[in-house]
């Protein structure tokens, strides 16, 4: 069988979030964005542009950037706040826990760079740890999209959500496969690839990764079901169930620390419903380093070939 | 009260109908007796023999102070049972607080306590960032009507909506934000104002900060920002107490030069000497509305005595996060009369 997805061009995630509050700003006047001091790294400038009156320039001032957005809440505001994960989650995680999500307010926190994949900038910029910290809030939905344009459908969608969001997407150009008129469903998983023998789910880069390992698998009559499970938390349970019924095995992947991630998600799932062998395709509890993104995505282990590696790993604990 | 360049409109006073409408609203006495402040230190001082025009105005704005006095005796004995109940809470700031909330809110702010709305469009807003002296934000609250006088025997007992630090996760009308981690009210503030700016809601948002709060760094990030982007629909409160929970802050981390900062990073800078004071708080919190819209955020330096109105209470930081005992509950409100009511 061919890979149905094919792809001609390849675009970063980041640049569809921008696409996606552009096309925002124009179709909803409480949708306000703020940033901190990232405005060009975000593809918040259009936005900006179009919409001056409705955007925030906060400097570099992250935790302050997220009070205000709480407070814009209050008066029937939409805000989208913008700058790189790192910056996002740890940073102003006390800000983001009681201003935002003990208060219920209705903020979109969006968050560009993560993961290892911003590459040269080095430890201090790549958050491993951002799903964990934001999936652990109660009530916040935490969505990590696969390409450019699910980043941008997911932007869209997220504002007709009332509540707190975490939207996490990436810098560099992956390929864009989904379709550009997807209509994006918080907490509904995507089956990309229907297979009997193991399970991936995946999360983020790591889904173009499966597809490609779906390829590799194939060829060794080995029968692998896809998943893109963008929405981490609420995560797709009944999804991951039904899939698990059929292969009995898993791999999870996702740029993350293994602690804290999709996996972690995933292995509570099954642990509690059906005991199943799951293999992790995660960063092994580490922090990243400079290099660039291809490179250091072989290094900690997050590759195709670790996706296929793991499969084969999972398939052979079923016996 | 010591604030710089006002200018007063004394003569509108005159008018036979204001005066008229003075005894019929509580609102407008509060605008009477600001003005009358101005009047009796820059008429009468200057004028000793009082006329009878000026006895019947004095007379006029003495029942406001008396009655806000009154309430805020009541407010004190809200805050010093509802903390001995529980044996836990903050009376020491709370009590220190009590005319600037009594004022806020029965005199200044234009607010809807019957039919409370989250996005208060139109109202003044009011956001508590030094969270922890709940007692006499919930006290006021009650007592303006948002809810019922009665659930203040409830704080921070199981399943209530007055947790120990104020929340809007248990839907408690009047409060709009989470507190008690330090130093973000100011932000939230901001936002608020913000998103009254972009509504054309000429509405003042309030907010209160402990001097001990302005350790952290989210106050000056918020601070630089409120003076660079001209938020000035907002009234900032310092309560200058000079005492935190280890000590006076001149130990703990001194607090240097607060005029001077706030002047330094663009704010109106006014100060309340004596924020125990009914009249003194009505007035700075007036002349400071009256320098809203001009460009700059506006903040208060109010000085207060940590346990004011409890003499064991004060003059010292040990009553900050402490409760009173048995016997330290029946003093305290011996020296509180029971004026509204007690719940």
């Amino acid at each position: 069988m061919e890979n149905k997805f094919t792809t001609t061009e390849k675009k970063d995630t980041r640049s569809g979030f921008g696409a996606g509050l552009s096309e925002l700003g124009k179709k909803n006047t409480n949708v306000v964005a703020l940033c901190a001091d990232l405005t060009g790294s975000l593809k918040m400038d259009a936005f900006q542009k179009d919409h001056p009156e409705r955007f925030y320039q906060v400097g570099i001032a992250e935790a302050n950037m997220i009070g205000i957005a709480a407070g814009l809440t209050i008066g029937g505001k939409i805000p989208f706040t913008g700058t790189f994960a790192n910056f996002s989650t740890g940073r102003v995680y006390d800000q983001i826990r009681q201003s935002v999500a003990y208060s219920g307010k209705n903020v979109k926190i969006c968050a560009s760079h993560a993961g290892l994949t911003l590459g040269e900038d080095g430890a201090t910029h790549q958050i491993l740890e951002d799903i964990g910290l934001m999936k652990m809030l109660p009530g916040m939905v935490v969505i990590n999209p696969c390409d450019y344009n699910q980043t941008k459908a997911a932007t869209i969608a997220i504002a007709d959500y009332v509540g707190p969001v975490y939207l996490r997407f990436g810098r560099p150009s992956v390929p864009n496969f989904t379709a550009a008129d997807q209509q994006f469903e918080i907490g509904k998983a995507i089956t990309l690839y229907d297979g009997t023998d193991v399970s991936i789910f995946a999360t983020g880069h790591l889904v173009w990764k499966a597809i490609e390992a779906w390829e590799i698998l194939q060829k060794q009559g080995i029968s692998a079901e896809i998943i893109n499970i963008h929405t981490i938390k609420p995560l797709d349970e009944a999804a991951i169930i039904a899939s698990i019924k059929k292969t009995k095995c898993a791999v999870s992947a996702e740029e993350h620390n293994k602690f804290g991630g999709l996996g972690e998600s995933i292995s509570h799932v099954l642990t509690s419903t059906i005991p199943t062998p799951l293999e992790m395709v995660a960063v092994n509890d580490s922090f990243g380093e400079s290099g660039t993104p291809d490179q250091l995505m072989t290094k900690y282990g997050l590759d195709t070939k670790d996706i296929v590696a793991a499969a084969l790993r999972a398939i052979e604990r079923k016996k | 009260m010591q604030a710089l360049g006002r200018k007063n409109t004394i003569f509108k006073i005159m008018e036979p109908n204001l005066l008229f409408d003075v005894v019929r609203s509580f609102q407008l006495k509060a605008n009477v007796m600001n003005t009358m402040n101005a009047y009796k230190r820059k008429v009468l001082l200057l004028k000793p023999k009082f006329s009878k025009l000026n006895k019947f105005i004095l007379n006029l704005i003495m029942p406001t102070v008396k009655e806000l006095e009154s309430l805020c005796s009541q407010v004190r004995r809200d805050i010093v049972r509802m903390v001995h109940a529980v044996n836990s809470g903050h009376p020491g700031g709370s009590l220190g607080c009590t005319e600037y909330f009594v004022s806020l809110y029965f005199e200044i702010m234009k607010h809807n306590a019957k039919d409370f709305n989250m996005n208060g469009y139109n109202e003044d807003l009011f956001f508590l960032s030094n969270g922890h002296i709940s007692p006499v934000f919930y006290s006021t609250l009650a007592r303006s009507g948002y809810f019922p006088v009665s659930e203040l025997g409830t704080f921070r007992k199981l399943n209530t909506r007055l947790q120990g630090h104020p929340t809007t996760h248990e839907h408690l009308p009047g409060v709009r934000i989470a507190s008690g981690s330090l130093g973000q009210g100011m932000s939230v503030a901001i936002g608020a104002a913000l998103a009254k700016k972009l509504n054309n809601d000429n509405s003042i948002v309030y907010t209160l900060h402990g001097d001990g709060e302005l350790g952290e760094g989210q106050i000056w990030e918020a601070t630089m920002y409120a003076a660079g982007n001209k938020v000035d629909n907002l009234i900032c409160t310092i309560d200058v107490n000079g005492q935190q929970i280890d000590g006076p802050t001149d130990k703990v981390l001194p607090l240097g030069d607060l005029e001077a900062k706030f002047n330094a990073f663009g704010w109106k800078v006014l100060k309340i000497s004596d924020g125990n004071k009914i009249a003194e708080v009505l007035e700075g919190l007036k002349i400071a509305k009256s320098h809203t819209g001009k460009g700059k955020p506006v903040v208060i330096l109010m000085k207060t005595e940590m346990g004011a109105g409890v003499d064991f209470m004060m003059g010292s930081h040990k009553w900050h996060g402490v409760a009173p005992n048995d016997d330290q509950l029946a003093q305290a409100l011996n020296q509180l009369p029971e004026t509204s009511g007690d719940y």
